[in-house]
């Protein structure tokens, strides 16, 4: 945690995180805990009357079966983004690591997406396979498939797993090359002259070797799905149909924002910062492993 | 260098912030809409008009994004004590604003506070009804006001020989077959459904909603739109998607495109379409009244209005609101509304707006542009037909869109999905009550 | 590679160049869109093939601004983005490196407090706690500025969590030297520390640029006055103008717009952004 060498005390350091104390303070800790407090009222949109009711709004999420659902919802989506994402840039990255020539080409040329906006991502797809207008609509409507998001659940769950994955292939496909480039050639050549193909070779060396990588990765991808894929789901489905995609991120939202049950919703977020703050020390405690024995 | 780039990210948002900052002579009033594209080229034009009318104050338009973001915007500005002077409010939110009595200023009641003439009586009964306490008194300022009309495709009731629009239920049903044998891909589609398909259906047919005139007359209102008239009619209509009578297109206005391209030749949504259909559709068309279902009643009784109103919040100078009730009477004169109405599709909100309309001949240029009106006024509103006032409605709506997608793919049935809106709407009915006592 | 297996190699550009196609498609599909007129884009089947109105559209987005939103033209919203994502970015790793610093380097007392206080925030998006957040910022005139853009969204540890784990892969023997030298913590910091993160600062600055650059919600929350509408807030409201359909080419066209200034930091630093990024995670 701190360095075995340092500086000693003196009056600097405190100058130095107070920046970043006051910021969080103000603009993460205090919005916090009013919602921390919120969560135990019920109160009209306005804010004109309110009632102190302890856990009544907690009680009523542990009671509702829609707050089931979306947490359902919400595990089954990011853990199809995370292993469609990293599936995809797996394949791809085996690919690059493999042919050298072009390498950084073909790197130029997958990463981008990663600088599209989540709301304009949602935009392109909605665009693509808009159940009337939609290019890819029309193509499956010629192999007799009619493509209907706005009806059918399971579709609509497809298109923003898609486009979630899409915006997040380029992020994935960076941190695997970058884990096979490290591995030593020498090991691969090894197996090579013991006969082992290159399939082989992946399933028995090159895998092994990145799963770090593949395990960071892992809580990353889940991390995206959970909370950045907001704007996705805003623009493409509002939660729709039928709640069919409405993930935890997006109820809070729809709950608080455009329903304006705001202790419903800050119960929501209650809930969400105590995964968050999990997620976190699980990364948090892998991350600092990993420094210490290397 | 990242101290150096500070410096100068730092300069240059001073240097337009402060460009942006300039000092207004007159009085600036806000007006937060929810009108994008060509509409809200429309509300700025108005805005603009009546700041080159006087001098002393200037109403801005703002747009705060789609209905829901700008009523939370002004919702959360009211508590942070930022609000605008004017808010346009979806006729859904019209219960939530009503209780907010701390913080909203009825704007009957800024008019006389004012001293600005305001004469009830020219402004149309099915409109303003919506938006009057149980006194009479009104709350807010109708202004986009529609109601849901038949509209269809005229060549393609040619193609199949369709001689008339369909005035009923049973008519619908064998016009859509009749367009599906002649190789049109649906009958019909609708948008915002819960609005077209229970809500006016129910007031055209003079059913209740809910209890308690439809939540006019309190907050213990309960729902009864579960009834049977509502969950036949569901089901026939879920059953004649199986032929490809019925196709669903999504919520709101999503399958304008599904009629504007020509693949379902009826559609039944809000009249304030007639732009986009106008501008889109390579084909004769025109629009009728609601089909009438027989089976509940032989007399249509009249529609409810949606869109939106415009209210005053509270919490500025009353010199401010001096501005708001001028700009408010400007409004809805007949020449800003008789154009407003022209070129939307929304109806005129004021009876002179509409005789003006008729003088210009809008009406013979523009056949059928005056079903909305005329379906709106067919009658004198009665408590199931003069509106709806029910708390958490936003998410009411969301929960009837829900049930009803549940039906159009099959995993409910009508009577079910119905029964679990009714109870799921009730629980957030409950809420309200509880949050607003 | 290790053994000369052309047809391998031919398959795996061949998956490669598949794979860009499935990836660059969506983007394709927007170019195509931005170039034809509001008719064509309602006629199925939709183009594949680019039409001729490209300049047509791109003169219409430059000049004619957002489309009723009475919102400022495109071009002045690029601009608002970009001083967005810009102050996001560099404030960010500013203050980001300052505190890391303190925590790795100092022994002093509340450190942990003070670190796990950071820490805390490190993913809980903006989103799930707007509405307090947006009463904060009310509170302190922020509304319609630039701080109140850009500062609420720099309160987050991603930046200070980065920092501390580059700090602490340096070797001690370099501060040993640096006192040796007689060099005080802040010339240690200016002279050792921000030269060796280098790279990793790049990679922050991409990622922050993106991050900022792309917000949705929270400018559309905090902004009355047009002069700071952001450019992704304006295609949003293209999109759900109330009953009317949307212009597609337009709004494609504004995208393109709007995707370029972030597509273009990601491609022309990703050297430097790869490195950083995957140097810390080994």
């Amino acid at each position: 945690m701190l360095k075995r060498v340092h500086f000693g005390p003196s009056a600097l350091p405190y100058l130095l995180v107070a920046p970043q104390i006051i910021i969080t303070l103000i603009f993460f800790i205090w919005p916090a805990s009013q919602a921390l407090y919120q969560s135990l009222l019920i109160q009209d949109a306005f804010g004109l009357s309110t009632e102190f009711v302890w856990f009544e709004n907690f009680k009523e999420l542990f009671t509702d079966e829609h707050y089931f659902g979306a947490f359902k919802r919400t595990i089954i989506f990011s853990f199809s983004v995370a292993a469609l994402s990293m599936g995809f840039a797996l394949t791809l990255a085996a690919m690059a690591d493999r042919v050298i020539k072009g390498a950084t080409t073909y790197r130029t040329l997958l990463i981008w997406p990663y600088a599209v906006a989540p709301v304009l991502a949602g935009a392109l797809w909605v665009f693509m396979l808009d159940p009337t207008l939609g290019i890819f609509t029309y193509m499956l409507g010629s192999f007799g498939y009619e493509w209907n998001h706005k009806l059918n659940g399971n579709e609509a769950m497809l298109l923003v797993i898609f486009a979630s994955a899409w915006k997040q292939v380029a992020y994935n496909f960076l941190f695997f090359l970058a884990g096979m480039q490290a591995i030593p050639k020498s090991l691969i050549e090894a197996a090579a002259i013991d006969g082992a193909g290159p399939v082989r070779r992946f399933i028995t060396i090159v895998f092994p070797l990145i799963s770090p990588t593949t395990f960071f990765l892992l809580v990353l991808n889940v991390v995206y799905a959970f909370f950045e894929t907001f704007g996705i789901v805003h623009t493409v489905t509002q939660g729709g149909p039928a709640k069919a995609t409405e993930i935890l991120v997006y109820k809070v939202f729809n709950d608080g924002f455009i329903g304006l049950d705001l202790g419903g919703s800050a119960a929501q977020s209650v809930i969400l910062m105590l995964i968050v703050i999990v997620l976190t020390v699980v990364q948090f405690r892998y991350v600092e492993r990993k420094v210490e024995y290397t | 260098m990242n101290f150096r780039k500070l410096t100068l990210a730092t300069a240059v948002a001073f240097a337009l912030g402060g460009a942006s900052a300039s000092t207004f002579a007159a009085t600036e009033v806000q007006w937060w809409h929810a009108m994008g594209g060509v509409n809200g080229e429309r509300v700025s034009k108005i805005a603009e008009d009546f700041n080159a009318t006087q001098s002393d104050f200037e109403v801005v338009p703002v747009y705060k994004g789609n209905y829901t973001e700008t009523m939370t915007a002004a919702i959360a500005a009211f508590r942070a004590k930022q609000q605008p002077h004017i808010v346009q409010v979806f006729e859904v939110g019209t219960a939530t604003m009503m209780a907010a009595e701390g913080a909203v200023y009825p704007v009957e009641q800024v008019m006389t506070d004012s001293g600005e003439a305001f004469d009830k009586s020219t402004y149309l009964p099915a409109v303003i009804s919506y938006y009057q306490t149980s006194d009479g008194e009104l709350l807010s300022m109708p202004f986009n006001s529609s109601t849901p009309v038949l509209w269809y495709n005229k060549d393609a009731f040619n193609t199949a020989g369709i001689d008339s629009a369909p005035t009923t239920w049973d008519d619908m049903k064998t016009a859509s077959e009749k367009l599906v044998a002649a190789g049109y891909k649906c009958g019909f589609s609708f948008g915002w459904q819960s609005w077209v398909m229970m809500e006016n259906y129910s007031a055209w047919h003079d059913t209740a909603i809910g209890t308690m005139e439809n939540g006019f007359t309190g907050l213990g209102t309960e729902f009864v739109f579960n009834n049977d008239a509502v969950k036949t009619l569901l089901a026939n209509v879920a059953d004649w998607s199986k032929d490809g009578l019925f196709k669903y297109g999504g919520r709101r206005g999503d399958s304008l495109s599904m009629f504007t391209n020509g693949e379902c030749a009826m559609w039944m949504n809000s009249s304030a379409y007639y732009g986009s259909i106008k501008k889109q559709a390579k084909f004769e068309f025109g629009q009728s009244m609601l089909p009438l279902d027989t089976a509940v009643t032989d007399k249509a009784q009249n529609s409810v209005i949606g869109g939106a109103t415009l209210w005053v919040l509270k919490g500025h100078e009353q010199d401010e609101y001096k501005g708001v009730a001028q700009f408010m009477t400007y409004l809805s004169s007949a020449e800003v509304q008789a154009w407003w109405h022209q070129e939307t599709g929304y109806v005129p909100i004021t009876t002179p707006a509409y005789e003006l309309s008729k003088e210009q001949g809008f009406y013979d240029s523009n056949p059928g542009t005056d079903t909305a009106i005329k379906q709106l006024s067919l009658n004198t509103p009665t408590p199931n037909s003069r509106g709806l006032r029910f708390g958490n409605f936003v998410q009411i709506r969301d929960v009837i869109n829900e049930e009803m997608e549940a039906i159009w793919n099959g995993s409910k049935t009508a009577s079910d999905a119905m029964d679990d809106a009714a109870e799921r709407g009730n629980a957030l009915l409950r809420k309200f009550e509880k949050a607003n006592n | 590679m290790i053994e000369n297996r052309p047809i391998i190699t031919f398959l795996s550009h061949l998956f490669l160049i598949f794979g860009i196609l499935i990836i660059a498609f969506p983007i394709w599909i927007t170019f195509v869109a931005a170039t034809h007129d509001a008719v064509r884009m309602v006629q199925i089947p939709l183009p594949l093939l680019p039409g001729d109105q490209f300049f047509e559209n791109l003169k219409e987005t430059l000049t004619r601004g957002m489309k009723g939103a009475s919102a400022p033209p495109v071009g002045f919203m690029l601009l608002n983005s970009l001083i967005m994502a810009m102050m996001i970015a560099v404030g960010k790793i500013a203050i980001s490196l300052l505190s890391a610093f303190a925590i790795v380097y100092f022994r002093f007392p509340f450190r942990m407090a003070f670190f796990w206080m950071i820490f805390i925030t490190l993913m809980l998006p903006v989103e799930v706690r707007i509405l307090p957040t947006f009463e904060v910022v009310a509170n302190l005139g922020m509304l319609n500025s630039y701080w109140g853009l850009s500062i609420p969204l720099i309160a987050s540890a991603t930046a200070t969590f980065m920092f501390r784990q580059v700090f602490l892969t340096i070797p001690d023997e370099l501060l040993e030297a640096a006192r040796i030298d007689g060099a005080g913590p802040l010339r240690f910091f200016r002279d050792i520390l921000i030269p060796l993160s280098r790279t990793n600062i790049a990679a922050l600055f991409v990622i922050l640029f993106i991050y900022g650059w792309n917000q949705y919600l929270w400018p559309l929350l905090i902004t009355t006055d047009q002069s700071m509408y952001t450019v992704v807030m304006g295609i949003k409201q293209m999109l759900d103008a109330a009953e009317q359909s949307p212009d597609w080419h337009l709004i494609m066209m504004t995208s393109l717009l709007a995707m370029l200034p972030p597509v273009l930091v990601v491609v022309l630093m990703q050297s430097l952004f790869v490195k950083g990024l995957t140097e810390t995670e080994k």
